[in-house]
């Protein structure tokens, strides 16, 4: 049985805790790679990231992209919506078609 | 011209036939399936970005509730009123093999049987916009894992349809051309070969022939 996590900033992701998704505040791209890693190294098989901190920390998630769990799916936070998680979608393409066709 | 040195004999011959009709059966098997994933692929990948459109335009505007539920509230209250969640997410894991890929399966169960059960607080002392913003969250909630398990799907099949692609190129363009030319060039050789015998036996022939009956040189 696994769990989903919700990392990023506290503004962004307090709301969650209502849903019973757990939530990780990380104040810094340093203590939320650590805090990444943990997850992912740990029970939980859905891990929702900030865009923000997604984008400071992109070679970390690129780490856990052939793996088959957990999936990091950035998602935008308070500060708005960067594009970052189009952009991994893009790359997907990217990367199967040769060229961004979608 | 063949780059590796072969044996011109009838055993390597055979030995490189049988690995040309391996390869050209792993060819064709290998591109019926680049093509099945990546049919599937683009299907899944516009899901995938029908998906996202939703689940971030619907963030976007639960994040402005939550904005407006923090100014209407006091810090330390809304801390205490989503200290301690009643719900708990559950995940469970089921793989799904679409050509040889496993692609994850999300069921998900909540802990208390009630989804809607969401509200971790008396509404005495928490302002209206904190509802409304939990409520709002938490009908993204299906639409995200959804979002998560496509994309990780998409991820996977795309790092296996570049390894797939990637194989059926070195099959095509240099496997199946090497075979073919080194294939031709025993042919050629062994061809030559029994040539060359044949002339040899017939000027012996010429040679007995005027030894046993000293014909003379016509």
């Amino acid at each position: 049985m696994y769990k989903v996590a919700v990392l990023g900033d506290r503004d962004s992701i307090y709301g969650f805790a209502a849903l019973g998704l757990e939530i990780y505040p990380v104040e810094d791209a340093v203590d939320g790679a650590h805090t990444l890693r943990r997850l992912a190294e740990g029970e939980y098989a859905v891990v929702y990231i900030t865009e923000a901190l997604a984008g400071q920390i992109e070679e970390e998630l690129d780490k856990w992209r052939s793996r088959p769990l957990p999936a990091i799916i950035p998602i935008p936070g308070v500060s708005g919506n960067t594009g970052l998680g189009m952009r991994i979608v893009k790359k997907s393409v990217e990367q199967a078609v040769g060229s961004d066709i979608i | 011209m063949a780059t590796t040195h072969v044996n011109p004999t009838r055993m390597e011959l055979t030995r490189l036939k049988k690995k040309l009709v391996t390869a050209l059966r792993g060819h064709k098997l290998l591109k019926d399936k680049r093509d099945e994933l990546m049919r599937q692929f683009l299907d899944l990948v516009r899901e995938n970005k029908a998906l996202r459109q939703k689940v971030e335009a619907a963030l976007e505007s639960s994040n402005r509730r939550f904005m407006l539920a923090r100014a209407a509230m006091q810090d330390e209250a809304l801390n205490t009123a989503l200290l301690a969640p009643k719900q708990e997410v559950f995940l469970d894991c089921d793989t799904r093999n679409v050509m040889s890929v496993e692609i994850p399966q999300f069921t998900y169960k909540t802990r208390t049987p009630n989804q809607g059960d969401i509200f971790s607080y008396g509404f005495a002392f928490t302002s209206g916009e904190l509802d409304e913003a939990v409520e709002s969250l938490s009908g993204i909630l299906p639409d995200l894992l959804r979002l998560a398990e496509t994309e990780k799907s998409c991820q996977l099949m795309a790092a296996e349809i570049e390894k797939t692609r990637r194989r059926v190129n070195a099959l095509e363009h240099v496997m199946i051309p090497e075979l073919q030319e080194n294939i031709k060039y025993i042919t050629m050789k062994l061809d030559e070969n029994e040539r060359s015998t044949q002339i040899r036996l017939m000027k012996v022939k010429d040679m007995m022939l005027k030894q046993a009956h000293g014909y003379p040189d016509l």
